[in-house]
């Protein structure tokens, strides 16, 4: 019988390990295995380029304080989704995000296309104090993002990573990493200040900036509702109203 | 090493450091759980850059997770271990460093993620450097254990030996495949994955660290000290064997469950939603076995708050089990996810299921631990009753929350457009997370009941042996408590 020979099996402990480590192995090695071979078969969607170096210094920023609680980052492909927040994320939109950020809660938003649909200034108001803007919001103040001037000192060495990686950075890009980052705020600063916001030397180049960087080019590579067919996508197509 | 009396004796030393350490980080832990609560309710509660909710919500898991848990994990292991073994645990320094190190980890944790330091990948948000540390004490923790088993001197292994073998194994493997990472700096590492495929290897992790740390560990302390306090044997060795493989089988694949409608492969996707629907089975076979262990004492869950806590908590077991799998199926999951649904789910699993076994284990262990008898029962069916009354309150309003919120997210004016605005459905909830706040409160004070009766046990107890006591002699009328 089928028990007794279970009764032999508690006896014996390293067997009893291996076997234990076969039934948890099998599962794992058929969820996780396959999507490394996939990951050459989902290519990055057309116009998407790496993060530009404020901007990737911004997303550190977005996963330092944990924006991902509550906010997710993966529209689902429902017509009120869509009619929320704009085209359902695609694999091939999130191959340069490393972590990935779809986020688990929506307590705010979902951010996945937030980039654009608002001014700079706008951003720079809210993380000052959301209920200035909103005042249902629960939403924390980010204030102190304002104040403290953004690290540029591993710039150059986050880029380095990322190529390792496998993200397209180009030599010239790794090493101007810094001035590019600098140019890039000192153009956020002056959308800012265009706007009419008074802007301190700090804030000119303050974490706020960097994030607002990273939260302008947030899925703008995609404008419209893709074909259904997306090559490695799970999305079927779309769903009325949320249900099946 | 063996006594006077020829029967071994047992390390208990380790235990009782694990047993204090997982009360003050589960305090810890869920004080801070408190203040994200609050922090929902009321924004002003939120603090400068240290203690805004994106930092305080990782300290709460991790606190409750790896402090609390896991802290009584160890100490319900190494106490359960030496008496199936009937021998002392293979070697007190690595069972020092496991204690020590550990501890360290916490600590060194909760000070990372106060400074911003996570790779923001949920219930694994520590850095590289804690994650090597976290897997060295890992292997510590599997070799002393494995050490045990080899030495043993009991033909069999009991069924808790089974669950918390698989607790070693799969944690290790979860662990290490989940923390690969490039570093870029001492604390800042990058992903080894990206983008989909980050999200499929996270929630792997993620479905499985509820799996193998908040399930198999806590089954294996019920297996072992339900059946003490009740005094009666385990219901079916048979429904053991069956549930066990099954279970471990079965659990691995459920993590797509969190990717549904998600742009990973619609394959991949089925596989959660089947696996999780089959989990139901191997689960509800845990939670018969240990209710029906009481067959013909139910007269004692009357009386006993330790088989109080036990019952309702695998009651609660049942029902986040069976609510789990429904959550899991698509037309439900399109309507519950992203919304507090999830969050009351996994609250009526970790408060009732987790943290009731737990609590109930400490209540068993720490009298035997110092030589003693528990201070006040009263105060332990104090906190019993404090912390269902939370639980409900908690986990209630969530439920209600997260399906209004989901459906006013959905709904739509007879022209097809959206009927509510993003703000209109925070302000919808703001009543539920002040009623949780509420119920959060409820439960910690039970906890700080529990801290005032350990304290005082402590006091009137001793760790040294009483003179003319056999070692590992239970206190003669120490019964159920």
């Amino acid at each position: 019988m089928a028990y007794e020979r279970h009764a032999e099996l508690e006896g014996k402990w390293i067997r009893f390990s291996v076997y234990t480590f076969l039934a948890v192995a099998v599962g794992g090695l058929v969820l996780v295995i396959p999507p490394f071979f996939l990951q050459g078969t989902v290519e990055p969607i057309e116009g998407l380029a790496p993060y530009s170096a404020l901007q990737q210094e911004g997303r550190d920023l977005y996963v330092r304080e944990a924006c991902y609680v509550c906010h997710s980052q993966q529209i689902r492909p429902f017509k009120t989704e869509t009619d929320r927040y704009g085209p359902y994320s695609l694999a091939g939109e999130s191959v340069y995000d490393r972590p990935f950020q779809f986020g688990s809660r929506r307590t705010g938003p979902d951010l996945a296309r937030i980039g654009g649909k608002y001014p700079d200034s706008w951003h720079w108001i809210h993380f000052g104090d959301p209920r200035d803007i909103e005042p249902r919001s629960n939403m924390p103040d980010f204030d102190f993002l304002r104040q403290t001037e953004v690290d540029l000192s591993l710039t150059e060495r986050k880029l380095a990573t990322l190529a390792k990686l496998g993200h397209p950075y180009s030599e010239a890009q790794i090493t101007g990493a810094v001035a590019a980052a600098e140019a890039e705020m000192a153009e956020i600063a002056k959308s800012l200040r265009s706007d009419g916001i008074e802007l301190s030397e700090t804030e000119a180049r303050s974490e706020a900036i960097a994030l607002i960087a990273y939260l302008q080019v947030l899925g703008t590579s995609v404008t419209e509702l893709p074909p259904v067919d997306t090559a490695g996508s799970g999305n079927a197509g779309l769903v009325e109203g949320g249900a099946r | 090493m063996t006594g006077e009396s020829g029967q071994p004796v047992y390390d208990m030393a380790v235990v009782r450091g694990f047993a204090l350490s997982a009360l003050v980080w589960g305090l810890v832990g869920m004080i801070v759980g408190l203040l994200a609560a609050v922090q929902l309710a009321w924004p002003e509660a939120n603090w400068g850059p240290y203690l805004h909710f994106g930092r305080i919500r990782p300290i709460h898991t991790n606190a409750v997770i790896f402090g609390f848990t896991l802290g009584v994990v160890f100490a319900g292991t190494y106490y359960g271990i030496q008496r199936l073994c009937r021998v002392r645990m293979f070697s007190d320094t690595l069972s020092r460093i496991n204690l020590w190190g550990w501890n360290a980890i916490i600590v060194a944790a909760a000070v990372s993620l106060v400074l911003g330091h996570t790779t923001s990948k949920e219930y694994a948000e520590l850095e590289w450097p804690i994650d090597v540390a976290l897997a060295v004490v890992w292997v510590v923790y599997a070799v002393n254990v494995f050490g045990t088993l080899a030495r043993r001197r009991e033909k069999g292994m009991y069924a808790a030996i089974w669950f918390w073998i698989a607790t070693v194994i799969t944690i290790a493997m979860l662990h290490i495949v989940n923390s690969m990472a490039l570093p870029v700096s001492w604390m800042k590492s990058y992903s080894a994955y990206s983008g989909v495929f980050d999200a499929n290897i996270q929630w792997w992790y993620g479905h499985n660290a509820v799996g193998f740390l908040l399930t198999t560990p806590i089954l294996g302390l019920m297996y072992y000290f339900l059946p003490k306090v009740a005094g009666r044997p385990i219901y079916s060795h048979r429904l053991s064997i069956l549930h066990f493989w099954s279970l471990i089988f079965i659990y691995i694949w459920a993590g797509p469950h969190h990717l549904i409608y998600s742009p990973l492969p619609d394959w991949a996707q089925t596989f959660g939603v089947a696996f999780s629907v089959a989990l139901i089975f191997p689960s509800w076979g845990g939670m018969l076995n240990g209710l029906l262990t009481l067959s013909g004492a139910w007269d004692k869950v009357r009386t006993d708050p330790l088989l109080k806590m036990f019952v309702v908590g695998l009651t609660f077991y049942g029902m986040s089990t069976f609510e789990g799998p429904m959550m899991a199926v698509r037309s439900v999951n399109s309507l519950s996810h992203f919304t507090n649904w999830t969050v009351g789910h996994v609250h009526s699993g970790a408060l009732g299921w987790v943290a009731l076994t737990c609590f109930a284990t400490l209540y068993y262990m720490i009298p035997r631990l110092w030589h003693t008898q528990l201070y006040s029962q009263r105060l332990a069916n104090v906190h019993f009753w404090l912390a269902t009354l939370g639980i409900v309150l908690y986990v209630t309003p969530m439920w209600v929350a997260g399906v209004t919120q989901g459906l006013m997210w959905r709904a739509t004016n007879p022209d097809g457009s959206l009927a509510y605005t993003f703000i209109e459905t925070v302000a919808a909830i703001r009543v539920y997370d002040v009623i949780r706040a509420a119920g959060g409160a409820v439960f910690l004070s039970g906890v700080f009941v529990m801290f005032y009766n350990v304290w005082r046990t402590i006091q009137q107890g001793s760790a040294e042996l009483p003179e003319g006591a056999l070692p590992n002699a239970a206190p003669a009328t120490a019964g159920g408590a």
